[in-house]
């Protein structure tokens, strides 16, 4: 009996709570202000945004590997940061996990040797039993031997998160620890991570901008952009039906117009838009709206088809005539900006750029369904 | 042979030297944000393109019988720093100190921050990311730096000339003996030491290009 209250208060003191303000001094481009003030409970909460919006920033400053000027950070309601008082405790004394983007694992160390490394003060023979159950509760026991070096992106993760959870955290910061591994793989570590914490309810942040580790994790969602935090509650009502241009931005939208209504058809399901500025009309989904009254439309870069010659007999309603204004090769994409009355963001593979023959200045046509174009407010 | 063997002496008690205050040292350029940084990185890189006589020239005033550091050292020992082997320790450790401290800092910077952050968020303190993280790490720069300041002080004359003078199994090492045999036109023996000195310096540089070859390497690594 004594015993379920003691863990019925400690599941509830569970919480961090962080309130700060962080500013990377630079110039125009590199100066970066980051503003928070949000309560985790237990349970994952996924920091969501596009890159660059600060959520690395943010969980650095958690860590304590950066010290924000102005903040407040208590976990479990002790204190790790106040600016008022002048406390701030060392990473070392935070007692938290932290994963990052890479896996960091000592490159020196074998696995085994790896997952101890955080338990220097434990004695020889709780450390070996420590050790071996997370490496078994992250399916890696086989891999104890092994160097970093000689296993898997995903097992690399696995390791990882066996090495920050074995010297018993308080709370746990996730960087986008499985960027790069296949779904599959990733729901397994998903399913591995949440078996561990069923247990010890840990307030566990993490960090992503990607869909589909929202929809496989997330129970609550603080969707963050430019430093601000825009939003936040259940997955679905924050990231489906994107309401404010900054978080459709978040969500992935690269595409932001102004439009002016030209007619509705209401049996259709649809409405023609005009966009501001322009002489171009688009075809998009019947919103809440008179014709006359101004609406914002975000539609993403890659659900933008581009065409080299007119296309016909396409099912899309909108085929919008343009010239390329510049090509910009980041990675695997290719973004192609183009004017078409509007600037338009459009994404095309490196592939479908060379057998194109896209150059800038030439003419080319945007197929845009009617579907792909996002009513949002202001 | 005594010439060589002393120079073998020197360059040893050099290297071990400046490994110990080299790698404090490195580690600090390596980790400070201090904007003056760039000051103590000129200071130590002046060997590099300073003649040797100019060090060789300083350090003789400063260690003679008026100089601040040789008073010191005669108050302690008793005698005179310039023209003994401690003399030539002290200035060669200076002379070398860039080929220590430089491959020591590029092998540190080379090192994942993240790691260090890792280590930091395990718990680990300072002294303890240092030696199992960062210094394990940065093992090939440590040979690199041993063996470069060895093989450099090995070389050196123009600042061992200066500040020892030319004194039989005390300061003539084997850059100075070959200087001599040349002058009295015994090229035989000159030959015997020059030779001895391409071979020991071909082994040397043939083990760190082996080690590795991405820390302070003049050869281009690809």
């Amino acid at each position: 009996m004594a015993n379920e209250v003691s863990a019925a208060s400690a599941i509830r003191a569970a919480t961090l709570e962080a309130q700060f303000r962080f500013k990377r001094p630079g110039h125009a481009a590199g100066a970066f202000e980051l503003s928070v003030d949000f309560q985790i409970d237990s349970g994952i909460t996924i920091l969501f945004g596009p890159s660059g919006s600060g959520k690395s920033t943010l969980l650095d400053c958690i860590a304590g590997l950066l010290k924000p000027g102005s903040a407040r950070i208590a976990l479990n309601g002790e204190i790790l940061q106040d600016s008022a008082t002048h406390i701030f405790l060392s990473p070392q004394q935070r007692r938290l996990a932290y994963l990052f983007q890479s896996p960091a694992l000592f490159p020196h160390l074998t696995v085994e040797q790896n997952v101890s490394f955080g338990l220097n003060n434990s004695n020889e023979g709780d450390r070996e039993g420590r050790v071996q159950d997370l490496l078994a509760a992250f399916r890696v026991e086989h891999l104890a031997r092994r160097r970093p070096g000689q296993i898997s992106g995903g097992e690399a993760q696995r390791v990882a998160l066996a090495r920050s959870l074995v010297t018993s955290p308080r709370a746990l910061l996730l960087d986008e620890p499985l960027k790069g591994l296949d779904s599959e793989l990733k729901s397994a570590i998903f399913d591995d991570l949440r078996a561990w914490n069923r247990v010890r309810q840990l307030p566990i942040l993490y960090v992503t901008h990607q869909r589909d580790e929202v929809d496989a994790l997330g129970e609550r969602v603080i969707a963050i952009d430019r430093g601000q935090i825009i939003a936040q509650g259940a997955p679905h009502s924050v990231l489906d039906a994107p309401r404010k241009k900054r978080l459709a931005y978040a969500a992935g939208f690269e595409n932001h117009l102004s439009a002016v209504v030209l007619d509705v058809r209401e049996s259709d399901g649809v409405m023609r838009v005009r966009l501001a500025g322009s002489e171009t009309e688009l075809e998009v989904p019947l919103g809440y709206a008179a014709a006359g009254t101004r609406v914002h439309i975000a539609i993403r870069a890659g659900d933008i088809l581009l065409a080299a010659r007119k296309p016909e007999g396409l099912s899309a309603r909108n085929i919008l005539d343009g010239a390329i204004d510049s090509l910009d090769v980041m990675g695997t994409t290719v973004v192609c900006r183009v004017n078409a009355g509007a600037m338009f963001l459009v994404h095309v593979t490196p592939g479908a750029l060379r057998s194109l023959g896209l150059v800038p200045g030439q003419r080319v046509w945007l197929v845009i369904k009617t579907h792909s174009c996002h009513l949002v407010e202001e | 042979m005594q010439a060589l063997w002393l120079s073998l002496c020197l360059a040893f008690c050099v290297a071990a030297i400046l490994l110990v205050v080299g790698t404090p040292l490195a580690y600090w350029l390596s980790q400070t944000r201090w904007r003056g940084k760039f000051l103590i990185e000129s200071v130590i890189a002046l060997p590099l393109v300073l003649p040797p006589t100019v060090l060789g020239f300083y350090l003789l005033v400063v260690m003679g019988t008026d100089g601040p550091l040789g008073k010191l050292w005669t108050a302690w020992f008793g005698h005179t720093l310039a023209f003994t082997f401690a003399g030539l320790i002290v200035a060669s450790v200076l002379y070398s100190l860039p080929f220590a401290v430089q491959p020591l800092v590029m092998a540190f910077e080379s090192v994942d921050t993240r790691l260090l952050d890792a280590g930091a968020i395990l718990g680990a303190g300072r002294w303890r990311i240092f030696r199992q993280i960062l210094l394990p790490l940065s093992l090939p720069g440590v040979i690199t730096a041993a063996v470069l300041s060895f093989a450099h002080t090995l070389g050196e004359f123009g600042v061992v000339l200066m500040v020892g003078g030319n004194i039989p199994g005390v300061t003539r090492t084997v850059s100075i003996d070959i200087y001599d045999h040349v002058q009295s036109l015994d090229y035989a023996a000159a030959n015997r030491m020059a030779i001895a000195l391409v071979f020991i310096s071909f082994a040397v540089l043939s083990t760190i290009y082996a080690v590795n070859r991405r820390v302070w390497s003049p050869w281009p690594t690809k």
